[in-house]
């Protein structure tokens, strides 16, 4: 147990009562979590959550993580649901996309034996609703999107980073268990990413590329690059523009994603473009700051430095997974004509490799209500609200021949990173290859 | 023998063998296939960590730089930490992460788990120690480095 003389962080005679147990042992506890983990970061207080709900990355009812609904039973005995109401990751399982006799066993059986209890204390603790199971809760059609400034406790990488980068909300990059403990708290320890100190640059990116980099290589780099540090980006609006319009925000959210599974980074900021970079320029950089430069031979170059984990790397494609982080309507209406036209040009009506795009309830609904659910169906391409991760994380996935444009896929999974132009040319292919 | 000096995070003594991660340990990735599979030894499941691949984690002076990876990490090692599969202790070269530090302090509070965790040991420090060395855990953040192994 930490030492009282430890504990840096001065709490509010309202904050303290909680930590001496004023409503009880389990909310004292889950208060002295919460100081231990601001005391590890030189928090000097706790501020409060401001957003309107809380992300929580544990969305599946994993039979390996056991005490984590023990935990979680805890919590709900104890009456502490969540100040605030919650989304969550996406579901790990969905009978739509495509899996074997042996797979369906192994998720059902072996792995996701607790998904409809877990689903059960999440309504218990506070999740928004049924559908409310996306790593995208921030687009318009889910609707948790938080405003400049809110500070939140959320968790779930590619979030954390859109929220911080793109929407300009302070969210440190917390791990699950504890986002579900700020939001039953209602305050989070001020350190890091929630400063205006912790939001400074330490690296500036320089791109240089001859075309539009791919964001999730351009992201990639960048992450291995720079780790946690925070990168502010130049020469990016040259290839996406200066507003954040629906199309620069998709780019955004694929690039942050990449940043923060390649390497850990929780803010970004690019130069003209997202909000804080718009209002305060190059005065957001430390006068330390280094200078990493991005041309078309650095990203081959990375590119070229993934491992193919493949047991044989000749091996034909068996599935495609597009939306890692899930889609945007604008980024599937965009791959359906793209497909379409490759399938005309190619004489084929259907693609030849079993592709799977991945988006939250929500945005399905909506494109279910157009003519691009038709169109994807004659197509052959399922549409899912799957995490592609939570499929492939078994043993069984790795002698499959999986392949994506998801740079935080290829992290995490065996699956095989090919840019969006070449998974394009691969599935509409009559060969289903290069 | 050699000593560093770091900065305790969950306090607690210990000597035990060191099992060394040069490059950042992911916590999801090293764990997840011991945990889902109830392996004993909880042997490192990360094929992208040469270091420490498929060597056993349970019970060993975790000594790396900085964890990386999903989110989940935090939760994940609460969960070894719970089910008593956590290594002896953990030893970082720089300043905790958010989600090492999310993992530990909630092992520290919610179970019963002893695992001391001590961090900015600085570079020299895993420089020094490699895998099968000894290391003691003094109260007060002190690591001490021996060739010796602790068997």
């Amino acid at each position: 147990m930490i030492k009282k003389d430890v504990i840096l962080l001065i709490l509010t005679p309202e904050q303290q009562a909680l930590l001496d147990g004023a409503k009880g042992e389990t909310m004292a506890k889950v208060v002295k979590t919460l100081v231990m983990y601001g005391d590890a970061f030189g928090a000097e207080r706790m501020v409060p959550v401001t957003s309107q709900c809380g992300h929580t990355v544990i969305s599946f009812g994993l039979k390996a993580i056991q005490p984590v609904y023990e935990l979680y039973d805890q919590l709900i005995d104890a009456g502490l649901t969540a100040g605030q109401k919650f989304s969550a990751d996406p579901r790990p399982l969905d009978p739509n996309v495509p899996s074997s006799l042996l797979e369906d066993i192994v998720f059902k059986k072996i792995m996701y034996t607790h998904q409809e209890q877990y689903e059960e204390q999440l309504k218990k603790l506070g999740i928004l609703g049924d559908d409310d199971y996306t790593c995208t809760c921030y687009l318009d059609q889910v609707g948790n999107k938080p405003k400049e400034g809110d500070v939140l406790s959320w968790a779930e990488s590619s979030a954390v980073v859109y929220a911080n980068s793109v929407l300009g909300a302070r969210c440190n990059r917390n791990s699950g268990i504890i986002e579900l403990m700020g939001s039953i708290a209602g305050f989070v320890p001020e350190f890091g990413l929630v400063t205006d100190e912790g939001r400074k640059a330490t690296w500036v990116v320089e791109v240089k590329c001859s075309k539009k980099p791919e964001a999730q290589l351009l992201g990639s780099a960048i992450g291995m690059k720079v780790m946690e540090e925070v990168p502010y980006v130049k020469g990016l609006d040259k290839w996406i523009g200066t507003e954040l319009d629906e199309a620069t925000c998709s780019y955004l959210k694929d690039f942050g994603a990449a940043t923060a599974s390649n390497g850990a980074v929780g803010l970004f900021h690019i130069d003209h473009l997202t909000p804080e970079a718009k209002k305060q320029g190059t005065k957001l950089i430390q006068k330390d700051a280094k200078v990493y430069v991005i041309d078309d031979e650095e990203l081959a170059r990375v590119k070229a430095g993934y491992p193919i984990i493949w047991k044989n790397p000749d091996a034909k494609p068996q599935l495609c997974f597009v939306g890692c982080p899930h889609l945007t309507v604008t980024q599937i209406k965009s791959w359906c004509d793209q497909i379409e036209n490759k399938l005309r040009e190619n004489g084929l009506n259907q693609v030849t490799v079993p592709t799977v795009f991945t988006a939250s309830p929500a945005v399905i609904r909506e494109i279910e209500q157009s003519v691009y659910a038709s169109k994807l169906k004659t197509y052959g391409i399922v549409l899912s609200y799957i995490c592609p991760l939570m499929y492939m994380n078994n043993p069984l996935c790795k002698k499959k021949a999986v392949i994506t444009c998801s740079n935080k896929l290829r992290t995490y999974t065996s699956a095989r990173f090919y840019t969006e132009e070449e998974i394009l040319t691969i599935i509409t292919s009559k060969g289903a290859r290069l | 023998m050699k000593q560093f000096q770091g900065r305790v995070i969950v306090p607690g003594t210990c000597t035990a063998e060191a099992l060394v991660s040069r490059g950042g340990f992911n916590t999801l990735a090293s764990y997840q296939m011991a945990l889902m599979f109830g392996d004993k030894q909880v042997k490192c499941g990360d094929q992208n960590n040469a270091d420490i691949y498929k060597k056993p984690m349970l019970g060993k002076a975790l000594c790396l730089p900085m964890t990386i990876g999903s989110t989940t990490g935090g939760m994940v090692l609460y969960t070894a930490c719970a089910m008593g599969k956590q290594p002896a202790c953990m030893l970082f070269s720089m300043p905790i992460d958010s989600l090492a530090a999310s993992g530990a302090i909630l092992g520290d509070v919610w179970t019963d788990a002893v695992m001391p965790v001590v961090d900015s040991l600085g570079d020299e420090f895993l420089q020094t120690v490699q895998t099968g060395m000894t290391v003691t855990v003094g109260e007060n953040g002190l690591v001490t480095v021996e060739e010796a192994s602790a068997e």
